[in-house]
């Protein structure tokens, strides 16, 4: 036993508790543990503490005595308070029971039915998928906006972004196409070698870069920097009311925020697939040259000869496709962010997911329609 | 008997980068009293209450509390020294991702091991002080700015700390709310011991809660006048004191 209390016996079945010392978050632990075990153990039939001893007392005392109340109550057994003359009598003043028991009674609990939760979570999908039209929606409003106002596009936001979406994803989509370039040339020829055919080398890592691996690996990327970024920046935006700051000066925060991030992409990913087309031949060059004994010459013509415009322009147009889907997604999710900063998180990570989704089916699409072309 | 001192600021500067925000700021708060820190808008009160909190370094000075100094003490003290103070910040801070209740059970279930029904009792007894009982589910984000205060106020109560520092406690708040905010800081100097540092400009809040007062002021960086706001607000040789303390604007 602690030594916060001494129990006396007096009558049958009466117990008294003397409290003494500090009632605080340090003892009331161990009191309400033993007093609840001792309460199960004797069942007496009258509890009284006395706090005649208290010299300290918080609302973890007044717990203490309130879950003792509610353990003799629910057993029909009496409860009382003695002791609370003089000082004790300040050290409860803090305390109102009355109120306290009234709040413990009071909760509130929202419902948990599972049909309720159901209908709530329906409502919720179908009111995502409504914002998701309106936003298409007003996006397309607010580039007719900026076609009839050109002034109203906010050019040093687009600018800026233009150099954080694709000048500061250069180096990484570079360092990464070359890589794949040198990869996709080594694999391939360990196959073309057995064959003498070590040149096909140049149009198979030209072709596959071009039309598939470019535009793909470097939409994969733009989507984990830039997509994940717009979402986590809208998002805070949202959560700190800075949106709504937006709206009541009489903004439209579609065309503030989202038109730059659009137009900024549309520009910028095409240009940085091109240079992934670029790093990923070099890359190619590379083992050409050094593994397959070709000359450069060879390599880069051959390369040439395996390309059409038709392919380039093919790949360029994918990249926009995915540059707009990236920032649709990335707007979209952060638009949608609402709550905490753990909202915030979660759009950034949806933001990616989905746009990596997203990028990949589309892909399938432009390669079912040009089987069917 | 002299008053035993709980926190003792000496020769504080608080900087930002180059910015010089208080220079060579001294002062004393006293076991058990109410502290109120007061001064224009930009003055410096939750600078210098972060400094006596520990969570920015000064630029020079010491600041003691219970005589640790937390500007140059170990991790070990520092622990110990925070867990005798609550603080509540100037924008409430509660975590958004938590619901009311949670974000106050939070220090309850860190320092102690009560059972959870036993927490979760406790936590509606400390929202039920600050008029919030029933809002226990709801997240920050559903609050409205004052009421993010109490609930903020609640946790910095949560383990009835010793030291009890809060920033603007009744700012955004109605009139009869302020009041019974005010009530139960009062309430519990009375009745724990709590010592109390409050930032606040409200001037209805000071005179119903200040034993003392020290205020601030952005031209000289540091303290103009400390001492009885009754007294300041008739006697005081300083303008600007009284200035404040009467509401009267700048150009008198
Ligand atoms: N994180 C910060 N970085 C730079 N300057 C700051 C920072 N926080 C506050 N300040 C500056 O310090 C001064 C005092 O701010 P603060 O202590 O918040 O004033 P108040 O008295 O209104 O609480 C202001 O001039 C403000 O610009
Ligand atoms: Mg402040």
């Amino acid at each position: 036993m602690s030594g916060f209390y001494e129990i006396s016996e007096k009558d049958k079945g009466e117990l008294v508790v003397h409290f003494n010392g500090r009632m605080d978050i340090e003892s009331s632990t161990s009191i309400l543990d033993e007093l609840h075990s001792m309460i199960a153990q004797k069942s007496p039939a009258l509890l009284a503490v006395n706090l005649e001893n208290v010299t300290y007392f918080d609302d973890f005392g007044a717990l203490v005595l309130i879950e003792l109340k509610n353990a003799m109550t629910t057993r029909d057994s009496g409860f009382k308070i003695i002791g609370t003359q003089g000082r004790t009598k300040d050290l409860l003043s803090l305390v109102d029971f009355d109120a306290f028991e009234k709040c413990l009674l009071a909760e509130r609990k929202r419902s948990e039915n599972i049909i309720v939760s159901l209908g709530a979570e329906t409502l919720t999908q179908v009111s995502n998928l409504r914002f998701l039209v309106s936003f298409v929606g007003s996006v397309f409003l607010s580039f007719l906006h900026v076609f009839r106002h050109p002034k109203s596009l906010r050019v040093n936001d687009t600018i800026a972004c233009m150099e954080k979406t694709g000048v500061n994803a250069l180096p990484i989509v570079g360092m990464t196409s070359f890589l794949l370039g040198l990869v996709i040339a080594f694999m391939s020829s360990l196959q073309l070698q057995q064959f003498g055919a070590n040149i096909y080398v140049a149009s198979l890592v030209a072709v596959a870069m071009v039309s598939e691996l470019g535009p793909i690996m470097t939409a994969i990327v733009v989507a984990g920097r830039s997509g994940s970024a717009f979402a986590a920046e809208i998002g805070t935006m949202k959560i700190s009311e800075e949106i709504d700051a937006l709206v009541a000066m009489g903004f439209n925060p579609t065309l503030f925020i989202v038109v730059p991030k659009i137009i900024a992409s549309v520009i910028v990913v095409p240009m940085l697939t091109l240079f992934a087309d670029l790093f990923a031949v070099a890359g190619g060059l590379v083992v050409g040259v050094f593994l397959l004994d070709l000359t450069a010459n060879a390599y880069i013509s051959q390369t040439l000869k395996a390309l059409t415009l038709f392919e380039v322009c093919w790949g360029m147009l994918k990249s926009v496709v995915f540059a707009l889907l990236i920032v649709w997604i990335g707007c979209l999710r952060g638009f949608q962010t609402r709550g905490g900063a753990d909202a915030v998180g979660n759009s950034a990570t949806s933001a990616v997911v989905s746009s990596i989704f997203l990028i990949i089916l589309f892909d399938s699409i432009f390669a079912v329609v040009r089987s069917f072309w | 008997m002299e008053k035993q001192k709980t926190i003792r600021v000496t020769n504080l500067s608080a900087r930002y980068d180059e910015e010089v925000i208080l220079e060579d700021i001294s002062l004393d708060v006293y076991k058990g009293e109410i502290l109120v820190i007061l001064g224009g808008s930009g003055c410096g009160k939750s600078t210098l209450l972060k400094h006596m909190v520990g969570l920015s370094e000064p630029f020079a000075g010491q600041v003691y509390i219970d005589d640790v100094d937390i500007t140059s003490c170990n991790d070990q003290d520092f622990r110990s020294t925070l867990r005798k103070i609550g603080v509540l910040f100037q924008g409430s801070a509660l975590f958004g991702s938590m619901t009311i209740s949670e974000n106050v059970a939070l220090p309850i279930t860190e320092y102690s091991t009560l059972s959870k029904d036993s927490i979760n009792n406790l936590v509606r007894m400390k929202l039920c002080m600050v008029d919030l009982a029933g809002y226990e589910h709801y997240l920050p984000s559903e609050l409205s700015g004052g009421m993010k205060k109490r609930a903020g106020l609640a946790r910095a109560l949560a383990l009835n700390p010793k030291i009890l520092f809060l920033d603007e406690p009744t700012a955004g708040l109605d009139p009869v709310m302020s009041a019974e905010i005010d009530e139960l800081i009062v309430k519990l100097n009375k009745s724990i011991g709590t010592t109390i540092v409050i930032v606040t400009h409200e001037l209805d809040s000071i005179f119903s809660v200040a034993q003392r007062v020290i205020m601030l002021d952005k031209q000289t960086k540091g303290i103009i006048a400390q001492g009885d706001p009754k007294y300041l607000k008739e006697h005081s040789q300083n303008r600007v004191v009284r200035q404040f303390f009467n509401r009267s604007a700048k150009s008198e």
